[in-house]
């Protein structure tokens, strides 16, 4: 990555330093309105509870640093970055704070409402291919990287290694504080970051704790954030080989826990939420005794548009 | 005939193939007529019941069909039909 102006930025490690403390740190949960069953336990981390409502801040907060200590990112350079969502809005929180721009490449068919919450944050939006998704996104992002290497620092949440290390250093040292009986892990697909993270680090700790990942059962789904690995781009952070297992998750069956979990437990999950706890049901189901934990990447917030059809 | 974009998850079933012409007089028969063509799509546009999943959307132009007249929307040989994936269960 060209080292283009390096011009000073006074307070941007002060800056950093204060933002650290609203990463992570969500609090855990469970749902004894919905999952009860005698020696087994399920817990979920409320990963919106958060900087940015989402689990993305941690991702974003740690590529941001590690660009920043590098010097490949300053006030006078660009962040870019591909994203349908939640990783836009986590880089934007953080780069108004910071000072440092942010433009991303989204999908064109992204919700009016994700684009006017982007727009709103200062977020300049490169809209992309409604038929191609974040795929296409990426494609576009890099080759404005290529064009314009001195403007920009292209961030490759699909590659970069930040990524998964937020969740080694962060996320999995939470779950074995707050949890420390877990056995199984369960959490989605999609730029696999906090699956492979998480899981890499409770591996280390404990090689016979089960990790699970998830994927949704059709290429064409409703569970944004989720990649359909087989016919999707994979990202260059994946591991197949760390999953014990992968279970398919259908979008009717995540929209239906949305409308469960409202009326019996009164939160409102987001769809990729709803599908993780879908997963991690479904593996407490079949255990005898056990401690299953996933994550809730964030809550019904920013779809209201579904949330709306989901409820009418 | 009509133009069938066919978005890129879903190549896979269509032989690779992004663009399919089908001679159709409604979004209804271009679905059924591609869905015998290409049988594995079936799964991936349509529910149980045999309704369009509904976080996969139909636009003929710009519009989606659901605002139109769903399947009974007429099409004609320069009707341009796309096959959109739902982000965030997002109808624009």
């Amino acid at each position: 990555m060209a080292n283009t102006l390096t011009i000073a930025s006074p307070g941007l490690t002060e800056k950093l330093a204060g933002l650290r403390s609203q990463i992570g740190h969500t609090p855990v949960r469970n749902f004894p309105n919905i999952f009860r069953k005698e020696n087994v336990k399920l817990y979920a981390k409320l990963e919106w509870k958060q900087l940015s409502g989402s689990v993305k801040a941690r991702a974003a907060f740690a590529i941001f640093r590690d660009a920043i200590e590098k010097k490949q990112l300053h006030p006078g350079r660009i962040l870019l970055d591909a994203t349908s969502g939640n990783t836009g809005i986590a880089y934007a929180r953080i780069g108004k704070i910071l000072g440092i721009p942010v433009t991303l490449c989204l999908p064109e068919n992204a919700s009016a409402e994700r684009k006017e919450i982007l727009r709103s944050l200062g977020v300049e939006l490169v809209l992309t291919s409604r038929f191609e998704g974040t795929d296409g996104a990426q494609d576009i992002a890099r080759s404005l990287a290529e064009q314009s290497p001195g403007l920009y620092f292209y961030a490759d949440q699909y590659k970069n290694e930040n990524n998964w290390k937020a969740h080694f250093d962060g996320t999995a040292v939470e779950i074995l504080k707050e949890v420390p009986g877990i056995t199984h892990f369960v959490a989605g697909l999609g730029t696999t970051g906090s699956f492979m993270g998480t899981s890499r680090r409770l591996k280390k700790q404990d090689v016979s704790i089960r990790v699970i990942s998830l994927q949704p059962d059709n290429p064409l789904h409703g569970l944004e954030g989720w990649k359909h690995l087989e016919t999707a781009v994979v990202p260059e952070i994946y591991d197949s080989t760390l999953a014990d297992e992968n279970l398919e998750i259908s979008t009717e069956e995540a929209y239906q826990m949305i409308r469960e979990v409202k009326i019996k437990e009164g939160l409102l999950l987001s769809p990729s939420s709803a599908a993780n706890l879908v997963g991690a049901i479904r593996v407490a189901s079949r255990l005898d005794q056990g401690t299953v934990v996933t994550l809730l990447p964030d809550n019904g917030d920013k779809y209201g548009e579904l949330i709306k059809k989901l409820f009418k | 005939m009509a133009t069938v974009i066919i978005p890129t998850p879903l190549r896979k079933f269509t032989n690779q193939t992004s663009r399919l012409q089908v001679e159709a007089g409604t979004v209804g028969e271009i679905i059924e007529k591609i869905t015998q063509d290409y049988p594995e799509l079936k799964k991936h546009l349509m529910d149980p019941q045999g309704s369009l999943r509904s976080f996969v959307n139909i636009f003929a132009g710009d519009e989606d069909i659901r605002d139109l007249q769903e399947g009974k929307t007429p099409v004609n040989p320069s009707s341009i039909i796309s096959i959109v994936p739902a982000i965030a269960g997002g109808t624009h």
